[in-house]
């Protein structure tokens, strides 16, 4: 089953032409890896699929419908991880997961989120405003999104391994290829190597001046 | 309903514990209102006639100082990204935002206003006027601004922009506000005015939510 189509795909930012007419479907249970060089497209490529920002032309389809008419049932499928992190400084990991949980409709218990944090390495920092924590640790905050929405269906992730340590890009590994194994498909870029044990679709932007 | 329930509480939440930041336009407002008798003397003639004008630009002026605040942080850190992806409607999470502003940055300074009329020498009457228009008048300051602010907040440095766009638009509710209490000074009837900022405020308050949704999403490009 196709979870996301892309047809005649274009973009243009400030002037430049980034991509044109790119057609490609991601299909459920699989992977595709976007490539390219620094200001390829790659991350404006994501925040189109994620609904964020209009393409120039083209369209995007979840599940058959078109994303911008059918909104509300594409982002209760939808975790999208970009550049910014979607974290408040100012509040504690704790207040910040539980936020976004009622946001995105997640019904989860506290407990849950501790273990969580637990699994991430952030024993003892749950309760301490964000600012207090290193860049990698923030990343980590923001990442334990991908283990608390059980109806996703597509996770975009945008360079999801930059300021990770060895340790948090296996775990945040192995969650992706465990979410692909039960049927979820996976948007990434990323300029380190995927290492995952699992078939990966690959689709390379070219930058063009 | 429940995640806008969260957003109210997380946006109060996140005021107090930002509560110096917040000082700064009441500061403002109390310094400005305090000056004037000095500055102008204090023969209360003077005084009462120039109050309510005074109170109102104040206001105007120091809701402008603190706008800046309603989506600039959510816009930086990405939260504002993360709102938009969810499945919340986002008008109603625009119109709750406002609403937590308006609780944090304007309840304060009309609720100061009695204390900064009495440095203005205003009488009884014309400062139920004045608190009739400030309570009337100020959600209209929240609710357009949200829209100004929605726009701008993808600039560096918007400030000035904010202001030289907001300024034009206040200007009829200083018109209404400041007649009302001036008819209230020579007891007079001031429904007519009370009614015209109602008008707008319900105006906006049924149209703004869309316009700042659509606002924070033209900035997200």
């Amino acid at each position: 089953m196709t979870v996301l189509s892309v047809t005649n795909l274009s973009v243009v930012k400030r002037d430049r032409l980034l991509f044109e007419n790119i057609n490609f479907d991601v299909e459920r249970g699989t992977l595709l890896y976007v490539k390219g060089q620094n200001g390829a497209g790659k991350t404006s490529l994501l925040r189109v699929l994620a609904g964020l920002v209009e393409p120039d032309s083209g369209e995007v389809h979840f599940c058959q419908q078109d994303i911008k008419d059918y909104r509300e049932n594409y982002y209760q499928h939808l975790v999208y991880f970009g550049h910014k992190l979607g974290i408040n400084l100012t509040l504690s990991a704790l207040e910040n997961l539980e936020f976004w949980c009622k946001q995105h409709q997640v019904t989860i218990s506290v407990d849950t989120i501790f273990c969580t944090l637990a699994k991430l390495n952030l024993v003892g920092l749950e309760d301490i405003p964000v600012a207090n924590l290193s860049a990698g640790q923030q990343r980590r905050v923001a990442l334990a999104r991908f283990w608390f929405k059980q109806d996703a269906k597509l996770w975009i992730l945008d360079e999801p391994f930059t300021a990770l340590d060895t340790q948090g890009i296996e775990l945040l590994s192995k969650q992706i290829t465990q979410f692909l194994s039960i049927g979820g498909s996976v948007v990434v870029t990323s300029h380190q190597a995927l290492r995952l044990d699992y078939p990966t679709d690959e689709i390379t932007l070219e930058y063009r001046i | 309903m429940a995640a806008l329930m969260a957003i109210l509480k997380r946006d109060l939440a996140l005021a107090y514990r930002q509560r110096a930041e917040l000082m700064q336009p009441m500061l403002f407002f109390i310094l400005v209102i305090s000056l004037f008798p000095l500055g102008v003397g204090p023969e209360p003639k003077t005084l009462q006639l120039i109050g309510p004008g005074v109170i109102w630009v104040a206001a105007i002026l120091s809701s402008l100082l603190g706008l800046e605040r309603l989506f600039r942080d959510d816009f930086e850190d990405g939260s504002l990204e993360q709102l938009m992806l969810s499945s919340t409607s986002l008008p109603a999470a625009a119109l709750v935002k406002v609403l937590a502003h308006w609780l944090t940055s304007i309840l304060p300074l009309i609720v100061l206003s009695p204390l900064l009329a009495l440095f203005l020498h205003l009488s009884e009457p014309m400062y139920w006027a004045l608190l009739k228009t400030l309570l009337l008048g100020t959600p209209l300051l929240s609710l357009i601004g949200a829209i100004a602010v929605g726009l701008t907040v993808g600039l560096n440095r918007g400030g000035v922009l904010l202001a030289l766009l907001l300024l034009p638009v206040f200007i009829p509710l200083l018109i209404f506000a400041t007649s009302a209490v001036e008819s209230a000074s020579m007891q007079l009837q001031y429904s007519a005015q009370l009614a015209i900022i109602g008008a707008m405020f319900l105006f906006s308050l049924a149209l703004a939510p869309f316009a700042i949704a659509y606002a924070l999403r033209v900035s997200q490009t």
